[in-house]
């Protein structure tokens, strides 16, 4: 048992090894063009990735037989934990998920290695080059100050346990998905650097690098999307967003992948953009690495505490400003050689794109300059002040609302040359429904404020858009036919788009709409709450398997009729020494009903709140929409040929 | 630096703190539903000072309490919306506010973002310009091999 560790130090150790090598020589046979030294990189890529997986799997190893002669271990698990929570307690701290960071960087390697077959030689051996040097910062990282395979040297008898409010299924797969959704980023920025090194970016690079960018992106989304959710089911007030540091560490990040993937679009189809689309893609990496540094340096106080040790800062900090430093460094010498191509009208698919990269760019500089504000406030100004939601809801909302509004016009204007008024002129439909909806539920909500309305405007507009984008593309005869065969990206664009409209009509929504009510109750005396009757009929103590519940039993009853009995919970964790509280929500299409327990009081009575909450299922559905959309798209033809899959000629092609 | 140490100490309290006490309280509720609402209002723009990053009406530390109930207590005294939180800002510094004030420097926060989309829209313009006048770049001719590679993956 504790042999199978000592390999995966050892593994680490050799994969380490094995990057330095992969940095340096296929990156010196691409200049002197020595094609035996660029043929290095792919079974490096391939070693490095087996040898840092068998590491993780040494980790997790000792993690899932509670290996308690492990430091790691024994701060972070117990015996009596789920296996579910086990296995992600590998991840749940900060030793682990380097591990699982830098995995995934070499997963990502491996991957270039195998799909990049029809990548010129050159290029690859300098993007697997590029790819190992942020494997060997990681390496060098987790070998010097963050080693998960340190030894106890007096083992003890069972572990301290994870923190509670990470035992939990949403946050078990939160960080993995956020990884590789930060990691996928480094595949675009090693594209961009081997494209700055070679000097030439072409239709065929953007290409290349959009299915990395779209999958980093999809994977951002559903790691932010499962964050969030997890807020709003386990923090006990229903909140799903709080701009708080570390939420707008990922978020960052995500606003810029969305802008990369748009303007790879431009690169890929009409060569222009092309200098502006590298610096994106340097920038959005650099982003993920700031991330990273807010998370583990503990320099912004957050609800999320990681690991706050200042020498892991300061150590993030340098490879931060070695990767950022030294592509834009290598940007500003070479970005004039990127001469761009394709001509078009100031009233076109390309200006609608430009317009989209400027709205996601600002609002990722306003979410960064609001996050970093506190620290420049007090070391500039010696003022010690606080940036929160209120800020970020009043200044980063009108970026959102103006990328709604342009967003239908914008996606279905022609390339190269397009008149506003007739694109404008083909969404009347759409407009027209999109006004009366908000026009009736407006009037439906006699007297409180503009914003449902509006957010159901801005959100119908954005869907409906979305669904006349795919009709107008179908022509006049045929066109549910022709709707099948539109190629797969159509289909993505239309189910992303669509995703993004309804969860801002979701957020709109919920925040307009939600009820809340806070009360003291007594056992088998109903109270109305948002038209729903709730009783709470008892409270008991259940044990769970490494805590103890004191749950409640209310009943939930709709116009006299039961509809559901939920069990709000308390849970107290003994070994960690924290108590959590375990929101009951009856989940329904348009609304849930979400019941929290809290203390008994003098009276012999019990703290409930009640929140009634519209739509909230509505904005994880539409994440899980854009992420189906980037999906979609990924499996577009065009990819497929562009990722090298060579397959057998299929026949004769089908006369369209 | 003391002041430094009494929030890291404060800050470590609160961690520890039981999470069982959950944000406003039944008690702390006002009888008239407008000055609670107030109050509420008011209470989701202050910071939790010994938290990370919660506001009063969400946190369930003592002294989130305390301020919650000191927010009520203003304004059943009578105080305006900008009486109660200039009382709580003169007690507790402008730290406590989680939406900064449009005063000194922080002018230039709350400026960012429009300037920055200024700028942008500029850059953009006169890039959009020069696309829109640019000479059309006569197409490359192809070499045989990438014909041929091209042609590979086209037939694929």
């Amino acid at each position: 048992m504790s042999m199978i560790t000592e390999l995966g130090h050892f593994a680490l150790i050799l994969a380490f090894m094995v990057a330095v090598v992969q940095m340096i020589v296929p990156m010196v046979g691409a200049q002197k063009r020595w094609s035996g030294w660029m043929a290095v990189a792919e079974p490096a890529a391939n070693a490095q990735f087996l040898l840092t997986a068998f590491s993780f799997a040494a980790l997790t190893w000792a993690f899932v037989t509670s290996d308690f002669s492990l430091r790691l271990v024994v701060l972070n698990s117990h015996s009596a934990k789920p296996m579910l929570y086990k296995i992600s307690g590998t991840w749940g701290n900060h030793e682990g998920s380097m591990l699982l960071w830098v995995l995934i960087v070499t997963l990502f390697g491996a991957m270039a290695a195998w799909f990049g077959g029809n990548l010129p030689p050159g290029l690859r051996a300098r993007v697997l080059s590029v790819q190992s040097a942020i494997a060997v910062a990681f390496f060098a990282f987790i070998l010097f100050t963050s080693n998960p395979f340190l030894r106890m040297a007096v083992p003890p008898f069972d572990g301290q346990d994870l923190n509670p409010l990470l035992q939990d299924p949403g946050l078990a797969f939160h960080p993995p998905f956020l990884y590789l959704g930060y990691v996928g980023l480094s595949m675009s920025f090693s594209f961009a650097v081997a494209a700055l090194i070679e000097g030439r970016v072409d239709a065929a690079w953007g290409r290349w690098v959009r299915p990395w960018t779209l999958a980093a992106w999809v994977f951002l989304t559903i790691g932010i999307a499962l964050g969030s959710w997890w807020a709003y089911y386990e923090l006990g007030w229903g909140g799903f967003w709080f701009w708080d540091p570390v939420e707008n560490a990922s978020f960052m990040p995500w606003l810029l992948a969305a802008a990369l993937l748009h303007s790879a679009i431009v690169v890929e189809k009409r060569e222009a953009l092309k200098s502006w689309t590298i610096l994106l893609a340097i920038l959005a990496f650099g982003f993920s690495l700031i991330g990273t540094f807010i998370v583990r340096s503990g320099l912004l106080t957050s609800v999320h505490a990681f690991a706050n040790d200042p020498e892991r800062g300061v150590f993030i900090l340098i490879i931060l400003a070695f990767f950022t430093g030294g592509a834009l460094t290598l940007f500003a010498a070479r970005a004039q050689e990127m001469e761009a191509k394709g001509v078009f009208g100031i009233v076109s698919r390309e200006s609608a794109l430009v317009v989209n990269n400027i709205l996601l760019a600002v609002s990722c500089f306003v979410v960064f300059f609001g996050t970093m504000w506190p620290i420049v406030a007090e070391m500039f100004f010696d003022r010690k002040l606080s940036v929160g939601p209120p800020f970020f809801n009043a200044a980063f909302t009108p970026f959102m609302v103006l990328l709604g509004l342009a967003l239908p016009i914008g996606s279905m204007l022609p390339w190269k040359r397009g008149r506003l008024g007739r694109t404008a002129w083909s969404l009347r439909y759409a407009f027209v429904l999109s006004v009366s909806l908000a026009l009736l539920v407006w009037a439906m909500q006699t007297g409180q404020s503009t914003l449902g309305p509006a957010g159901l405007f801005l959100g119908a507009w954005v869907v409906s858009g979305a669904v006349m984008d795919l009709w107008s593309r179908t022509g006049r005869k045929g066109r549910l036919a022709r709707l099948a065969r539109l190629p797969r990206a159509d289909w993505g664009k239309a189910v992303a788009h669509a995703g993004l409209g309804i969860t801002i009509f979701a957020v709109a929504g919920l925040t307009a709409w939600e009820k809340e009510d806070i009360r003291v109750v007594q056992f088998n005396e109903p109270f109305e709450v948002g038209g729903y009757t709730l009783t709470l009929e008892m409270v008991e103590r259940v044990p769970g398997p490494n805590y103890i519940s004191t749950m409640g039993f209310v009943r939930l009853e709709d116009d006299g009729r039961e509809i559901a009995l939920l069990r709000p919970e308390k849970r107290d964790y003994p070994v960690a020494r924290m108590p959590t509280t375990e929101a009951a929500i009856d989940y329904r299409l348009m609304r849930d009903v979400y019941v929290v327990i809290g203390d008994q009081q003098n009276n012999g009575g019990w703290t409930v709140r009640t929140y009634i909450k519209p739509f909230a299922n509505w904005i994880w559905g539409g994440c899980i929409l854009m992420a189906l959309g980037g999906f979609i798209s990924l499996s577009d033809r065009r990819f497929r040929v562009a990722a090298g899959a060579r397959k057998a000629p299929q026949g004769g092609v089908p006369a369209e | 630096m003391t002041r430094m140490l009494v929030l890291c100490a404060a800050l470590l309290a609160c961690l520890l703190a039981p999470l069982s006490a959950m944000a406003v309280e039944p008690d702390e509720v006002l009888d008239d539903p407008v000055l609670e609402q107030r109050a509420r209002d008011l209470s989701q723009g202050l910071r939790c000072l010994v938290c990370r990053n919660e506001s009063i009406d969400e946190s369930n530390a003592d002294l989130a309490r305390d301020l919650r109930l000191l927010v009520r207590e203003r304004l059943v005294a009578g105080d305006s919306n900008d009486e109660a939180i200039e009382f709580i800002v003169d007690r507790y510094g402008e730290y406590v506010l989680l939406k900064p004030t449009v005063t000194g420097a922080n002018w230039l926060l709350w400026a960012a973002g429009p300037i920055m989309l200024l700028i942008a829209a500029g850059v953009g313009m006169l890039y959009l310009r020069g696309r829109s006048q640019a000479a059309p770049t006569p197409e490359e001719k192809l070499s045989d091999s990438e014909q041929a590679r091209l042609k590979e993956i086209l037939d694929d």
